[in-house]
């Protein structure tokens, strides 16, 4: 390892653009002649339109333009797309509803896009928004999964009767069904999955200009992946053909999901732009983020887990309602099926598994990946259950987890998936000393003497990085396929750029791709640049979520970086006379092993562009690219462990520590990858100690779009961590690396609630463990 | 319309504005000062946090028109002479920040609080004042320990300069 090459704790190159202000978010865009657009949005959580008047809005100071659906869809703008194709157990296709970028004929949730109304201020735009009428007829609305599939329930979109969207199962029903009959022990629990706002700090924004001239629009976006914004923008909503479009994503305040999706708003300022002929620039309030943003989870579980005399587990089985909100959002048919069901192994063995899955349309806001998307859903039912059976069999949890481990790797699993590799036991281990597991005993008598009452609980998760590869999950309904490309250009001078289908929102990309380089040439990192975020520079990507960059993109890189290594020592071995095999690199040198001849690696650079000496037949240039697609997941592992202390007379909890032990494989920088537990940490104690989204059951409003009312987790509710790895390399690709940005999220919400509910000796406490629940929750024990 | 003058980051500046405007639309809008953030729209955030006569604001949560006649100072005007402010410094050391959305108000808050404390912080107190910015990303650990390093570093560079 070089100073900052592979596994340095480099501090990263980005930060000194954002922490001087100058960073470049799509609210810090301004082109000549830009104005400003707000939606007009319904109050109404499913109604008819009947009618749209904005003759008084278009009079209104400022005000350019007022259009709405009816004419977009004119225009011939296609409706929005859900790019995975699900089949129910009965072989027919999901019911997928039409989505309307704006709706022309029905309003579906709270929030749903009418119109867009472009003003010279954004003041101005959101004053004539309120002035345009929409004459509504007010339908019922649902807003659980489970009461939209009740018989009578409010029909929200005609093709699916019954609100139904799948059923669709996984594993072989007949075989746990079995198992589950003839079983010594069987734990059954009910849970349910509390629906969360994403809620990256930045707002969604967009910024859309058109063009005349050359027929050509550019779309600057708050995107994790502008190249598959654009293929959508394309092939499905016809805003333009690729080569007439180029998206950019700069500086991304956090996605964590609910960026990764095509919404409304840039295909609206897209059109609008033309049709006004001034650039439309949308950046939303809080309030419409909450109103409008991607929400996640939402799952009511019914889990079995059953176990022979000897608590061997011998079958699991759950069956859960998933609601995905009011349209199909652009992966949220994928999210409870392959990102979800076949996790259900988790660390076990478990010879026979079985998950049936329903989803529902609902009054609400869709529902699709937020960070972890269908894993931390698993997670939490698996864990709970698994902790819950301990109980039942009055065994510790650790040993009931450690006894029920798989031990050897590859492991196939019941449900598809295959596990690469893996060693569950050093990270329990870990994160037991690390916590003093032994000594809870003595710490929770110490903490009754004072009348607080103290729980410790644990979770083992799995979890599944860079979907892939592009053939197998072509054939479970992917539209896309989920490979990542790189190109490495190394200048005459020798400085080189990455340019990457990855995009950093908070990642470090700009530093860790560089480490790689770094790494490899021995050039400081300082040398390297990496291009990222915008469809002219790069060619094509799939962009960033699922954890896929270090598995998957920087995989890329690699083997792009392999290619020019292999013409870089061509061209030194031609120039010192040497056998290209005896050519080595090594601090920024391009020797011959064992000698003294040797090159700078900018002399041999600079000689692949001035072309006048190098090997018969080769091209002058220095740059190659490479596509890479992993024969499998990656499968990151670890161990959470949380104690608590409650005091039972306002039933506030208190994390009194946190540790965490993952196993994300190869680590190219730890200060980085530590930052990415931390904050998935924080997420997954805020959706079990904090955060909820509520909606008035009748009206299907949102009573939780405001940080007033949604509780974001802040630095007073939370510790500081205590984070360690294990590392067993991944035999899937050339780094060694599984991916890190989810399990914190994924592996911390079971962990906490363990805890609780041994504190208070009650399990029935669900999610978010606020105050109030658990005190009573303590006095129904 | 309402007429405002003020001093942002050491330099005079004007401007004729609607009463409504916030302070931190007259900084990103019409001063193109674009590291003030706005994360929210219930002055709950933090992302917006400003210096306003020496005192941290949340500048959404204030007309232009009230900080006419003030001194303002942004996270641009913050380092000085291309040297960072120690807090600038030991977010960057300290992997304070990961998409950087939330630092600029983060980065004024902390300095504000160093101030207020005369460096005298421990980790309880760090995170208690800090309730009022959030950040979905670091999950606070490396902020805090961030703000403690800088407070640390300050309070030393102070005593010796006192010495
Ligand atoms: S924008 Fe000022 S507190 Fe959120
Ligand atoms: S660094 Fe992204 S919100 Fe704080």
């Amino acid at each position: 390892m070089g100073m900052e090459g592979i596994g340095a704790r480099v501090a990263r190159k980005e930060d000194k653009r954002f922490i001087t202000g100058k960073g470049r978010y799509t609210d810090d865009m301004s082109v000549p002649g830009m104005k400003h657009a707000a939606f007009v949005r319904s109050p109404h959580a499913h109604a008819v339109i009947k009618g749209i008047d904005s003759s008084e809005a278009e009079k209104m100071p400022g005000v350019i333009g007022v259009l709405a659906g009816a004419e977009m869809t004119t225009d011939g703008i296609g409706s929005l797309i859900c790019g995975w194709m699900i089949h129910s157990k009965d072989g027919s296709p999901m019911n997928m509803g039409d989505w309307r970028p704006l709706a022309d004929k029905k309003v579906r949730y709270v929030g749903d896009a009418v119109a867009i109304v472009v003003a010279d201020t954004k003041a101005q735009a959101r004053d004539a928004a309120e002035a345009v009428k929409v004459d509504y007829d007010v339908l019922p609305a649902v807003t659980s999964a489970v009461d939209a599939l009740k018989p009578g329930a409010p029909q929200i979109h005609d093709n699916a009767p019954g609100n139904q969207i799948y059923d669709w199962e996984i594993g072989d029903l007949d075989a746990v069904d079995k198992a589950i009959a003839s079983a010594a022990h069987v734990t059954t629990l009910d849970l349910v999955n509390n629906r969360l706002v994403p809620n990256a700090m930045e707002p969604r924004a967009a910024l859309g200009v058109y063009d005349e001239a050359e027929d050509h629009y550019t779309c600057w976006t708050t995107s994790q992946n502008p190249h598959v914004a654009r293929l959508v923008m394309s092939a499905f909503y016809n805003v333009a053909p690729e080569n007439k479009l180029r998206v950019i994503a700069p500086d991304v305040g956090g996605g964590f999901g609910s960026k990764i999706y095509i919404y409304p708003e840039e295909i609206t300022c897209l059109w609008a732009s033309k049709k006004t002929g001034v650039p439309v620039k949308w950046v939303a309030d809080r309030t419409e983020s909450f109103l409008t943003d991607a929400h996640g989870r939402d799952h009511v579980t019914t889990i079995q887990m059953a176990f022979d005399a000897d608590n061997k587990i011998t079958a699991l089985k759950a069956d859960t309602i998933a609601n995905l909100g009011a349209y199909m959002s652009l992966f949220s048919s994928v999210v409870p099926t392959y990102l979800h069901a076949i996790l259900y192994s988790g660390q076990y063995v478990i010879p026979a598994i079985h998950c049936n899955m329903r989803t529902a349309y609902t009054n609400t806001v869709p529902v699709d990946a937020y960070r972890g998307a269908g894993r931390p859903e698993t997670t939490y039912a698996l864990e709970r259950v698994v902790e819950t059976a301990a109980r039942e069999l009055g065994v510790s949890p650790a040993e009931l987890r450690r006894k029920n481990f798989i031990r050897e790797w590859p492991y196939q699993t019941p449900v598809i998936l295959q596990y690469d590799s893996g060693d569950y036991e050093a990270s329990l281990d870990a994160a037991m000393k690390a916590i003093d597991y032994d000594g809870f005993p003595a710490r929770k008598a110490e903490a009754e003497a004072r009348g607080k009452k103290r729980g410790i609980g644990m979770s083992c998760y799995i979890e599944a990085c860079g979907i892939a590869p592009s053939q197998a999950i072509g054939s479970l309904g992917a539209g896309v396929g989920l490979w990542e490309s790189a190109e490495i250009r190394v200048n005459a001078v020798g400085t080189v750029e990455i340019l990457t289908g990855s995009h950093s929102h908070g990642q470090g990309h700009e530093t860790t791709f560089a480490q790689l380089v770094s790494d490899r040439f021995g050039v400081p990192i300082d040398s390297v640049s990496v291009v990222h975020g915008d469809t002219d520079k790069v060619q094509m990507g799939m962009g960033t979520y699922g954890s896929r960059s270090g598995p998957v993109g920087m995989s890329a890189v690699v083997k792009a970086l392999d290619k020019v290594e292999k013409k870089a020592k061509m061209i030194a071995a031609h120039l010192l006379e040497a056998d290209e095999s005896d050519i080595v690199i090594e601090n920024g040198q391009v020797k011959v092993a064992g000698t003294d001849k040797a090159l700078g690696w900018h002399e041999v650079a600079l000689n692949a562009y001035t072309a006048h000496n190098l090997p018969a037949e080769m091209e002058p240039g220095l740059k190659e690219t490479a596509f890479f697609d992993p024969a499998n997941f990656s499968f990151p592992a670890g161990c959470h462990i949380c104690e608590v202390e409650i005091d039972p007379d306002t039933g506030k909890t208190e994390i009194v520590k946190f540790v965490a032990s993952d196993d994300f494989g190869n680590i190219i920088n730890p200060m980085i990858v530590e930052g990415q537990v931390h904050g998935g940490l924080a997420q997954g104690i805020g959706q079990a100690l904090l955060e909820g989204t509520s909606y008035d059951a009748e009206t299907g409003q949102l009573l939780t779009a405001t940080y007033m009312d949604y509780t974001m987790p802040r630095a007073d509710d939370l510790p500081s961590y205590t984070v360690s790895n294990t590392v067993t390399p991944s035999p899937l690709n050339p780094l060694g690396i599984k991916g890190c940005g989810e399990a914190g999220a994924i592996g911390s919400p079971p962990a906490l609630m363990n805890a609780i509910t041994d504190a208070i000796g009650n399990n029935n406490l669900s999610m978010p463990a606020t105050p109030q629940k658990v005190w009573a929750a303590i006095n129904a024990a | 319309m309402s007429k405002v003058e003020m001093t942002v980051n050491g330099r005079a500046v004007s401007g004729e504005v609607e009463d409504r405007t916030l302070l931190v639309q007259f900084l990103r809008e019409n001063l193109n000062l674009t590291g003030t953030h706005v994360g929210c729209d219930t002055s709950q955030c933090g992302a917006c946090v400003v210096h306003v006569d020496g005192k941290a604001v949340k500048s959404c949560t204030m007309l232009a028109a009230q900080a006419s006649g003030s001194t303002v100072t942004t996270i641009e005007g913050l380092a000085s002479g291309g040297e960072l402010h120690p807090v600038q410094a030991a977010f960057k050391e300290h992997h304070g920040l990961q998409c950087g959305f939330c630092t600029p108000g983060m980065i004024m808050a902390a300095t504000d609080m160093i101030e207020r404390h005369g460096g005298k912080l421990d980790e309880k107190t760090v995170r208690a004042e800090l309730e009022g910015n959030i950040c979905r990303c670091t999950g606070y650990h490396n902020i805090v320990k961030a703000i403690l390093a800088a407070a640390e570093e300050m309070s030393g560079a102070a005593k010796v300069a006192a010495e």
